[in-house]
């Protein structure tokens, strides 16, 4: 907050500081729901909320039982591995259908361009429990309801849209004659590919199948219907959990989301500073 | 000019036009290769299913699959004549119920006339363990003694009105319309049995609200956002950015141990001596959890537009708007805020149409008065397994979602869509 300057009057100064104020209850009311859930995490009791021992910071208050629930209890072991693997494959099928069919989109005078692009960017606008629906009762038709393929093509297919936005927006800034100056230059199509086009996208193709990891990752709506209990995720089994039996465990699981999205944030600002440095543009 | 670039030909001699076009289809035909393989499989694994769900909501095949005779032999009946259809058709239907009973398959259309007509489902039990005993004509008054209701035409009417392949019945039962079979008019349901359109309406009004709260709460952050320097707009950033990535089920669980009777905030309040122990507030599992918690998670796709639309006005503007005399205040609604219109409009469309599809969060923390129309649909799912009325609301749902996607993409363009 900088001084202000002489010649404001006084109302002025006083809007100036509620101006302020209610900005930082905004920013406080945006973060305050993060923070609060990590010292629940620590609770000696099964409580969602901060005992009198909490607040007096006896060590008594605190324990790491949850954590220690989290690493030890098969439900949640099994969903931590049921979250990684299906993530993992969605994200590459994402990653490899949505790279592939960006590269198409972006060359010139591809035909129908924009009816191409509202087509594969549907499955974000469409709201998750009709997809969820539809997805539901087609698979339980072909017996992929309850598999880990039907969840993984699900998950896949909610995925694509964020790799063909972000790597469809690294290549508008992509320069054609780049690849002109390769040819000339003698560089057949395949290495042109590799030396050129690869570095310059590499970026965007990361951050697109993060945001396709997290998507998967995140997701429950799909695959609480798509799925059953043996393709229960992370975030299936914390539904469960806060509808049947309520336990500060589910308090630890999220506090360890709150960790793994701090280092995807961080991932994505570095890939963001790369790409902006690539293409010569200062960061601003 | 034309005669001279027909003459220019390319080293293999074919004239420049030609093999310019051949080159450009060619490229063309690649482009679209690369975008192929995920066309199909966006098409197979989720257009097809949507297509499918469409299908779903007005299929009717089931009572015309398991009892074909019966439904053809009702078809030379007349519905209103005031008199039962003749033997035939109870022939047929015996004949129909036996084979289906040994193919276990009775109960499913028992199970759907129910959903036109409560009783069916035993009805059609009952005459499937009774009517292997029917072995000889007359079939009218054998399948009559088993249970009188086949001796009303009503049941006969409610069966020749479903024995179509499509029906109609999911839409009007999902809008609140009921079919009377005795005289085959279309009434709407009183107001104090309304159910779907009771939910539709709540969860267009919370939505509008949710709307409305992000926007009052976002605007003023955004504005600040984009009027101090960057080095620390992209620090206050993390703060909009950090809840945004954050798992929708980690928020939607801060907020059920902030908000619930035994929570954070409640025994805050009691601490200070704001409210005594019996007096806990109740802010969850109703319609002001489902509002509180939607908003918080709701407003980084608020702030976001906002705030990237209002980083392109240039502060000059209000400077000379002010230079020229105008109250500041004046200054910001005359000059300021119509230029923030774009993103007003991105945001609140785009929040809207995030809030009326809900799911999970009204699930956890709306109770029973903050539930929303999805609620509604996972419950025909998978506890009611009234598919196709489940569906019918699932398209209505999407019809809606669509229709302000369209507004959306004359505002923002489906080009410029950008995350993060």
């Amino acid at each position: 907050m900088s001084t202000l300057p002489p010649y404001f009057s006084v109302p002025e100064r006083i809007w100036h500081y509620t101006f302020w104020i209610i900005c930082v209850s905004v920013l406080f009311f945006l973060i305050f729901p993060l923070i609060v859930i990590i010292p629940l995490s620590f609770n000696e009791v099964p409580f969602f909320t901060f005992t009198k021992k909490m607040l007096a910071f006896d060590p008594d208050g605190y324990s790491l039982q949850w954590y220690n629930d989290f690493f030890t209890n098969l439900n949640w072991q099994g969903a931590v591995r049921n979250s990684v693997f299906i993530a993992f494959f969605a994200t590459i099928i994402a990653t490899f259908l949505g790279t592939l069919a960006s590269l198409g989109l972006s060359r010139p005078n591809m035909p129908y361009r924009t009816l191409l692009m509202s087509l594969l960017i549907s499955p974000m606008i469409v709201p998750l429990i009709i997809s969820a629906a539809g997805m539901f009762f087609f698979y339980s038709r072909i017996g992929l309801q309850g598999t880990h393929l039907g969840v993984i093509l699900a998950h896949a297919v909610l995925g694509t849209p964020f790799v063909v936005i972000t790597v469809t927006a690294t290549l508008s800034g992509f320069d054609n004659n780049l690849i002109r100056a390769s040819q000339s230059l003698g560089a057949t199509p395949t290495t042109t590919f590799f030396k050129v086009i690869v570095p310059l996208i590499t970026p965007g193709v990361i951050s697109g199948a993060l945001f396709a990891f997290v998507t998967s990752f995140d997701e429950v709506v799909v695959v609480l219907f798509v799925g059953s209990y043996r393709q229960r995720t992370i975030p299936w089994q914390m539904f469960s959990g806060i509808r049947e039996q309520i336990s500060p465990t589910i308090l630890a699981a999220a506090t360890l989301l709150i960790v793994v999205t701090i280092a995807l944030l961080t991932t994505l600002e570095l890939l963001r500073r790369r790409t902006e440095r690539l293409r010569g543009v200062t960061p601003s | 000019m034309e005669k001279i670039q027909e003459n220019i030909v390319t080293a293999d001699g074919i004239p420049l036009k030609i093999s310019l076009a051949r080159a450009q289809r060619r490229s063309k035909i690649v482009a679209f290769m690369m975008v192929f393989p995920l066309l199909v499989f966006i098409v197979v694994a989720f257009i097809g299913p949507i297509a499918d769900m469409l299908l779903l909501s007005i299929d009717n095949s089931i009572v015309k699959k398991i009892l074909p005779k019966s439904s053809e032999a009702l078809q030379n009946w007349d519905e209103y004549s005031g008199e039962l259809p003749g033997e035939a058709v109870f022939a047929a239907m015996v004949d129909e119920i036996k084979k289906a009973k040994a193919a276990k398959e009775h109960t499913r259309v028992g199970q759907r006339l129910n959903y036109e007509s409560s009783g069916f489902s035993s009805l059609f039990r009952k005459a499937g363990r009774k009517v292997t005993k029917i072995k000889t004509p007359p079939f009218k008054e054998a399948l009559i003694k088993t249970d009188k209701r086949w001796g009303e035409i009503y049941t006969w009417q409610v069966i020749k009105q479903n024995s179509s392949s499509y029906t109609e019945g999911y839409y009007l039962a999902a809008l609140d319309f009921k079919r009377k079979f005795s005289s085959g008019n279309i009434e709407s349901l009183e107001s104090k049995d309304s159910i779907y359109l009771k939910l539709f309406f709540r969860t267009i009004v919370l939505s509008s609200l949710i709307t409305f709260l992000t926007f009052v709460i976002g605007f003023p952050l955004s504005y600040m956002l984009s009027t101090v320097s960057t080095r620390i707009s992209n620090i206050l950033i993390i703060f909009v950015l950090l809840p945004f990535w954050t798992s929708l089920l980690v928020r939607t669980t801060s907020w059920i141990a902030l908000l619930q009777q035994e929570g954070v905030i409640n025994d805050f309040l009691v601490l200070v001596g704001f409210i005594n122990e019996e007096g806990r507030l109740a802010m969850i599992h109703n319609a002001t959890g489902t509002v509180v918690a939607m908003t918080h998670i709701l407003l980084p796709f608020m702030i976001l537009p906002l705030f990237s639309v209002m980083k392109t006005i240039p502060k000059s503007y209000v400077r000379a708007a002010i230079s020229l005399g105008a109250h500041p205040w004046k200054a910001f609604w005359k000059v300021y805020f119509p230029n923030t219109g774009a993103g007003i409009g991105a945001g609140s469309i785009l929040v809207f149409i995030l809030a009326i599809g809900y799911y999970i969060t009204p699930a956890l923390v709306g109770g029973s008065s903050g539930t929303f129309i999805s609620n509604r649909i996972a419950y025909h799912i998978s506890s009611s397994l009234n598919w196709g009325l489940g569906s019918a609301i699932g398209v209505i749902l999407l019809g809606i979602v669509l229709l302000f996607f369209v507004f959306y993409d004359r505002i923002v363009g489906i080009n410029n869509m950008k995350l993060g």
